[in-house]
């Protein structure tokens, strides 16, 4: 479904991506893990194409996405739903239009319609009722399943999640975990995490791609990552820091 | 050294130059593919059209004051009081009212247009957007850029008018010009052009105020350091761009209407 190849990408000075290869099959739920700053973000960002890459290439279904221009790509992501890191709710609309927000754009249901999949969006993501609030009225971990549900409203193939437990204490954290699973498993999606809590990556992946300096490290099903000898994703998984050698 | 570093700034200025140049191009493209929205245009609309009103007015009244007043000292000298109300008219009509009136939008609309849109972008709301499936020109730019087509030019012709009043009332009731002949004499030197020429100025500074504020936050990036850098450049180069743009139009306006 998503295959990417040789993709490298440079910021000033600092190369982020140096070559990274991989496979995402339809269905899959993948979790790419990988220190901070290791480019996890940026990568996911490519998936979808809201950044472009130096070199290489990002196949999604076939379509080269790197070779299209914004008003093409606007088809391509249709297909995706995507939850960012600080769930970049517009904080201008309230939830009900911000989880509303594409299928009113596509005008293609009645509002009543609108109304009634939006309720049934929030349902899904356990808060109900709360569609009059403003975002800046929600909590951290309401903020992010607000950001799922309007990720998931319209039905999309993909689902991207950017350090989808980043900041939530281990309860909401582990609400969290638990959506994403349920998504994946009710709706049938392609499910992408990035993230560095290995307690989520166990719970919401069935294989995992491991970032490491700037290439794919290391990948494989879940438990076979999460239990593995090689000293870097050893320490990684078990978070060891670099012993420090005597003076 | 240096001659590196002009170079240097000298590419970064034309390659904006040229992308905001891009962003109008995809402004006005972007009817093509959508529909704008009734909502958010009538919402930019009020923003800027209705709550603009009182910097306008009080600006188009100020000057005009100003302009009776300082005019009529210096024609006073050689006793032509009475073409005062023609100078502050034209003056205000097809210079001082739409250059005005665009600095004070700059101020007001600009500023809040790049510090929106700059917060959006880098609280990941602009990503968001894309990632929706919605393209950001067609979402945030459109609606704002009509907005500000629509308005401009009544927000000018409202200065003006106030400035023109304002104007009468200081030339004739605080320094005594007769008012039959400063009217007379209004209407005589003000030709229809010199009234289109400040509305034909208004549509394009309305659109240089619109398509650089949205670049400039668009494009902004850092936290909060950055929202500010990204405002106080939209605010610098659409006035300088408004004022470099008002000459050439002068100029050329003069040679549509006075060939």
């Amino acid at each position: 479904m998503i295959e990417v190849r040789n993709v490298s990408k440079t910021f000033g000075t600092q190369q982020v991506l140096r070559g990274v290869s991989l496979d995402i099959e339809r269905g899959e739920a993948v979790v790419i893990i990988g220190r901070s700053g290791g480019g996890k973000s940026i990568l996911l960002k490519h998936l979808i194409g809201l950044l472009q890459p130096d070199s290489g290439t990002v196949r999604v279904d076939g379509e080269d996405i790197t070779a299209m221009d914004e008003r093409n790509l606007l088809r391509v992501r249709r297909k995706y739903g995507m939850l960012f890191q600080m769930a970049a709710l517009f904080d201008s609309l309230t939830v009900e239009e911000n989880v509303g927000f594409v299928l009113r754009r596509q005008g293609l249901e009645s509002e009543a319609e609108i109304r009634r999949r939006v309720a049934e969006a929030l349902e899904m993501v356990e808060l109900p009722g709360i569609g009059h609030k403003m975002p800046s009225e929600l909590s951290g971990g309401m903020r992010k399943r607000v950001g799922l549900a309007r990720a998931i409203v319209y039905r999309p193939e993909i689902v991207l999640y950017d350090e989808p437990t980043t900041g939530l204490d281990p309860i909401a954290a582990d609400n969290i975990d638990r959506l994403i699973r349920r998504v994946w498993e009710t709706l049938h999606v392609t499910s992408i995490a990035v993230t560095h809590d290995m307690k989520s990556a166990r719970t919401i992946s069935n294989r995992i791609l491991m970032l490491h300096e700037g290439r794919i490290y290391s990948e494989g099903p879940t438990a076979e990552i999460l239990e593995s000898a090689d000293p870097v994703i050893h320490r990684f998984v078990n978070g060891i820091s670099t012993p420090q050698k005597p003076n | 050294m240096p001659v590196l570093l002009i170079h240097r700034r000298f590419q970064a200025f034309t390659t904006q130059l040229g992308e905001i140049f891009q962003l109008l191009v995809e402004s006005v493209r972007s009817l093509r593919y959508e529909r704008p929205s009734w909502k958010d245009f009538l919402n930019q609309l009020h923003f800027v059209g209705v709550k603009s009103q009182s910097v306008v007015i009080t600006t188009g009244a100020a000057t005009g004051m100003v302009l009776c007043a300082q005019t009529f000292l210096q024609f006073h000298k050689v006793k032509m009081d009475t073409a005062t109300g023609a100078v502050v008219s034209i003056g205000m009509s097809s210079e001082l009212g739409p250059v005005l009136a665009a600095l004070m939008l700059t101020g007001r609309v600009g500023a809040a247009m790049t510090a929106e849109l700059g917060t959006m972008k880098v609280t990941e709301q602009i990503d968001a957007l894309r990632a929706l499936a919605a393209h950001p020109v067609d979402t945030l730019v459109v609606p704002r850029f009509l907005a500000l087509l629509a308005s401009a030019p009544l927000l000018t012709a409202e200065s003006v008018v106030v400035g023109i009043v304002s104007s009468w009332l200081v030339g004739v009731h605080l320094l005594g010009i007769d008012s039959a002949y400063y009217l007379v004499n209004m209407t005589r030197y003000t030709d229809p052009p010199d009234v289109m020429t400040g509305l034909i100025k208004s549509v394009v500074f309305g659109a240089i105020i619109a398509v650089v504020s949205c670049y400039k936050g668009l494009n902004c990036q850092g936290g909060a350091e950055g929202v500010g850098r990204a405002t106080t450049e939209a605010v610098v180069a659409a006035s300088i761009s408004i004022l470099i743009t008002n000459f050439f139009l002068t100029l050329f306006l003069a040679r549509v209407f006075y060939p």
